[in-house]
């Protein structure tokens, strides 16, 4: 038998301990979900292959698909852009959240005394993680294929915040999705329509700033990117619990 | 202990369980026979806080469902026919992460323990995905006594396993009963089960149609009366 920090009593002690001591193990519980994901990932590189393949074909594709002059180019690129990371992004949804239903892991989670909310944050972390990672890797590409530069610290903050909006909501309908046979094809049919305003605000804000618009037009795509993603982590943090009970 | 009155499970206008009473004493090793779709893994399922009753009252050491879930989870370790396992990750990291989930101090020691206890100390560096079906049932078993829950909950572990993997389980049950934990196992196999647990009850139409317990449990009659309750 194990003593008493590795026993029930021990976690049922912890469950009572002050405000710090509680948000210190709801962070370990997310940055735990994390470590797996990134570990399982490194090993099997299914998640992150699949999403980067199919990044790397879409804008091989529209790059001679279209073969456009260099100014046509220029206003093109934050809508190729965000259809690329639109659709590789519900890939890796698809197959992060598939992951745990492999051998009923999402049970596992569910089984274990953990806040809903932390397993929500410990997988939208990841699923941010990835989607990032893919578009580091395909910004440089897209700047050599379309000879368009991409090196702009304004594009870089607009990413962040359409792939948080993206992530927010994503990682929440993969989780109401994967528990349907339809998984596949079920997730983007539910997460365009509400991912919309973000799609729209991301390609509004980055073409200004790869068109050099005045900061005044491009605040409004920018607030508007912030406002979505506050409201839908919130709406995550409180419905994603009702989403995975039976 | 576990009492359970009048539970209730609804899938749509679908009743799987009808009014269902069941209770198990501590330490007692109660195995739930029945056939496909009576009702068996929804009730599993239940216990183990994974859906909640349409109505009815389930109650677990003291403590009521849903309401009290959360502690409730603390003290089971749940064993599906599902490994519950990632397949990438070795069975060390699988256990150090759901220690983690536990929140659980001292984890290396204790993840030593559990795997002694299952056998799989050898095999601890290497990835769940290479293990076989038998491997990968033991390591469930470790990680459901990775927090030492005192109610242990197993839905049809024997499924896809070997005879060399079936009686390794049997072995681990049989010591995992003797260690005074509480015990609720479903099963299609009523020998094993006679065998195994301190009582039986044959779960049909959504209720508990018979118990048989003590002396009365006797392998050689439980296939008549098994027929006889489900066939009623």
């Amino acid at each position: 038998m194990p003593d008493a920090a590795g026993t029930v009593e021990g976690a049922v002690a912890r469950s009572a301990a002050p405000g710090s001591k509680r948000l210190k193990d709801y962070l370990t519980v997310v940055g735990g979900l994390v470590w797996k994901d990134l570990a399982a990932e490194l090993r099997s590189r299914e998640l992150l292959g699949a999403m980067l393949v199919f990044a790397l074909l879409v804008i091989l594709i529209f790059n001679f698909a279209l073969e456009l002059e260099v100014a046509t180019r220029k206003a093109i690129t934050s809508g190729v852009l965000w259809t690329t990371f639109a659709f590789a992004g519900t890939l890796g949804l698809n197959r992060s959240m598939g992951m745990e239903r492999e051998r009923g892991c999402l049970d596992a989670l569910l089984l274990a005394p953990v806040d809903r909310s932390a397993i929500y944050f410990g997988k939208a972390l990841a699923n941010l993680i990835f989607l990032l990672l893919v578009a580091i890797i395909v910004l440089p590409v897209y700047s050599a294929l379309y000879g368009v530069s991409l090196f702009n610290a304004g594009l870089v903050v607009v990413i962040v915040l359409g792939v948080v909006g993206y992530v927010a909501v994503g990682t929440l309908l993969s989780a109401m999705s994967v528990q349907t046979r339809t998984r596949d094809i079920l997730l983007p049919i539910l997460l365009f329509p509400v991912v919309l305003p973000v799609l729209v605000a991301a390609v509004k804000a980055s073409n200004g700033f790869l068109q050099g618009w005045e900061l005044t037009e491009i605040m409004p795509w920018i607030n508007l990117l912030l406002v979505y993603d506050v409201i839908f982590v919130a709406v995550s943090f409180m419905s994603f619990e009702y989403i995975v009970q039976e | 202990m576990i009492e359970v009155q009048g539970l209730v499970k609804a899938f749509g206008l679908k009743a799987v369980l009808r009014g269902l009473n069941f209770r198990v004493e501590e330490g007692e090793f109660v195995a739930l026979l029945g056939p496909n779709g009576a009702g068996k893994t929804t009730f599993i399922r239940i216990l183990a806080c994974l859906s909640r009753p349409s109505s009815g009252e389930v109650v677990i050491d003291g403590l009521h469902l849903p309401d009290e879930a959360g502690a409730i989870r603390r003290r089971l370790g749940v064993v599906a026919h599902q490994s519950l396992l990632y397949g990438d990750l070795t069975a060390e990291e699988n256990l150090r992460f759901f220690a983690r989930l536990y929140g659980l101090g001292r984890v290396e020691p204790r993840i030593a323990d559990v795997l002694g206890i299952v056998g799989l100390t050898a095999a601890r560096r290497e990835l769940v995905r290479t293990f076989s079906r038998g491997m990968q049932q033991r390591l469930s078993i470790a990680r459901a006594l990775l927090h030492d829950p005192n109610l242990l909950l197993f839905d049809e572990p024997f499924t896809g396993l070997d005879q060399d993997a079936s009686a390794m389980l049997d072995g681990l049950l049989s010591e995992i009963a003797s260690q005074g934990r509480t015990v609720v196992m479903t099963s299609h196999d009523l020998e094993r089960a006679a065998r195994l647990a301190s009582r039986v009850d044959i779960l049909s139409k959504g209720k508990i149609a018979a118990t048989v317990g003590g002396p009365a449990l006797n392998p050689g009659a439980l296939p008549e009366l098994y027929r006889s309750v489900t066939h009623a």
